[in-house]
């Protein structure tokens, strides 16, 4: 294929007599579609946070939703998000170091178990959230009885992250160096020992990066959670109570509340906030491994 | 070789651990089968594109102005969003000053991250009224393709940036001995050899789009009718499923499950094109290494 494309180009180029002005004409194409992606980019980031600046105030955060959320704050809201990501942490992240460990410490690289794993891990990324939404409908909320509650919610979402939070941590665990592991072995450790005293702690840090990777996602979760965890904004009493995440709110906001914009603008500047923060941590750890990785000889 | 006792239970027990995540996913089929099991019963299942309105609530079932809906919707988006992707990575590759690169790939990367509710609320809040100001009601096929465009653009730019910069460093070498300028190596020589990634860029792309809810539904209008123009309200099947799942019954309720279903299907058929579309560039390039 390059050969014939060489051959077609150098003829182009050297029987046309204007080059120069499609030159200039192509550079001024990329140059314009990189800035209208970014002008409306900077349009929609400006007036967020502009709209948002203003309703953000201390009460905003620690006051309780009034009149469906057009007055009050957002306290109630933001229990309820931190809640829901506790319970898919709590589920995600040690099923997700075990498939992991499995994967990457004593699954033959080839095998037929490996690639069958890492295919549906594969098929389970790809599942778009309103179908997770509507199976954790079925399964958590009818099936096991849970109903719509922040348990649902975060069990749906631990069903979402798990992938993101399996490769990490698997390729954390590749990163080791081989010396590592023999090293264990030669003092006589089990590979239990090795793994718990050695390996994961050398993970560590890409296991952070992944499950920051993993909130951020569960954070902008809507669909999977509007019919799982419900449209609440009340104070959770117990992990049973519906409660409404952050990203539900905004929606609930602008689609049913007229006069909801505002309290709209100020959620939706705290989301991107914290995604931002989230997601600048995961880029700034998974920098420093690169950097700090001790290179074997 | 050898090993202990205790290791052999803990790589047992997390062989186990890793089977049980694996059937999550069977888990996840078989529940979703389960509740369109009703779907197969009276009215039946034909009534999805035999009749010829979508109103659960008096017994009709016609599904197809929304399979038109999210058709219409992703094509448009996905016809917006190829051109400006590719554009934007060649930008980052070739013409933009070497200073910007890494603040521009940042923001894109960025752009990537933001939730697909800020999206819509912003679509809903800022760009309906403006098209409403053309046409109204300005919730419509138009706001939905535009907003799904740019959720979808970072997939294409990165990936096809990606696949640019995987083409070996001869190419371009190639390029400049043969005399050629900027233009004529990007077009012809680099962007058809990395025609395989671009291609799954835009595959995945389409995927994304197919199966991405909320910000659609915020700015669509999500009025059940085949749209006749840009500036039609639209409903499409991810839409509808968000919309009614609250308080879907029986058959209803299974009809949702199945729209569900069959867009799980495409996207995964969508995903394994793109995986063969990559696989592709793979073997490629590795021929052309040995030569």
């Amino acid at each position: 294929m390059p050969l014939e494309n060489y051959a077609l180009a150098a003829r182009a180029e050297m029987t046309r007599k204007s080059a120069p002005i499609f030159e200039k004409l192509f550079t001024t194409t990329a140059w314009l579609s990189a800035l209208l992606v970014m002008s409306f980019f900077s349009w929609m980031v400006f007036d967020i946070a502009a709209n948002g600046f203003a309703k953000i105030s201390w009460s905003f955060l620690t006051e309780a939703p009034l009149s469906a959320g057009r007055k009050g704050g957002i306290s109630t809201i933001i229990v309820s998000t931190l809640l829901i990501l506790a319970v898919t942490i709590v589920v995600a992240v040690p099923l997700a170091i075990a498939v992991a460990v499995w994967l990457a410490e004593f699954s033959r690289r080839e095998g037929f178990a490996a690639r069958a794993i890492g295919i549906t891990l594969d098929v389970l990324a790809g599942i778009p959230s309103i179908v997770f939404g509507l199976f954790g409908n079925a399964f958590f909320c009818v099936f096991l009885g849970l109903g719509f509650s922040i348990l649902s919610g975060g069990l749906t979402l631990a069903c979402m992250v798990l992938p993101i939070l399996i490769r990490a941590t698997e390729a954390g665990l590749r990163a080791a160096p081989n010396e590592w592991r023999q090293g264990g072995a030669a003092l006589g450790l089990s590979k239990a020992t090795t793994l718990w005293q050695v390996l994961l702690p050398a993970a560590a840090p890409a296991i952070t990066a992944g499950l920051l990777l993993g909130i951020g996602r569960a954070l902008a979760e809507t669909a999977a959670l509007i019919f799982t965890s419900g449209y609440v904004d009340r104070m959770p009493a117990s992990l049973n109570d519906s409660g409404r995440a952050l990203a539900v709110h905004i929606y609930d906001l602008s689609m049913n509340v007229p006069g909801g914009d505002q309290a709209a603008y100020g959620s939706t500047l705290i989301l991107i906030f914290l995604l931002i923060v989230i997601n600048a941590s995961a880029i700034f750890i998974t920098n420093r491994i690169l950097k700090a990785r001790i290179q074997p000889k | 070789m050898f090993r202990l006792p205790a290791d052999k239970v803990l790589q047992r027990a997390l062989f186990v651990v890793a089977l049980l995540t694996a059937s999550l996913v069977g888990l996840i089929i078989l529940f979703v089968l389960r509740e369109t099991l009703p779907a197969l019963q009276s009215p039946g299942i034909t009534r999805f594109v035999t009749d010829e309105s979508w109103h659960p609530l008096e017994g009709k079932f016609g599904m197809l102005p929304m399979l038109w809906g999210t058709l219409f919707s992703t094509t448009l988006a996905v016809l917006l969003a190829t051109p400006l992707g590719i554009g934007m990575a060649v930008f980052c590759r070739y013409v933009a000053p070497p200073a910007l690169v890494s603040t521009f790939r940042g923001l894109v990367t960025l752009l990537a991250g933001i939730p697909s509710v800020v999206f819509g609320f912003w679509g809903l809040t800022v760009l309906v009224p403006l098209i409403a100001r053309v046409e109204p009601p300005g919730a419509s096929l138009l706001a939905a393709s535009l907003i799904l465009a740019i959720m979808i653009l970072p997939t294409v730019a990165l990936m096809s940036e990606a696949a640019l910069a995987a083409i070996p460093e001869s190419y371009a070498q190639g390029a400049a001995a043969l005399g050629l300028g900027r233009r004529a190596t990007v077009l012809r020589v680099m962007l058809p050899a990395a025609k395989s990634g671009i291609i799954a860029a835009v595959i995945l792309a389409t995927a994304r789009a197919l199966g991405e809810t909320m910000a659609v539904l915020m700015v669509s209008g999500n009025v059940v009718e085949t749209p006749t123009s840009l500036f039609a309200p639209i409903r499409t099947l991810t839409a509808n499923i968000a919309l009614e799942m609250a308080y879907a019954t029986k058959f209803h309720r299974a009809s949702l499950f199945v729209s569900g279903l069959v867009l799980t299907a495409v996207i995964m058929l969508l995903a394994w094109l793109a995986y063969r579309a990559e696989h592709h560039i793979q073997k490629a390039t590795g021929v052309l290494h040995a030569a």
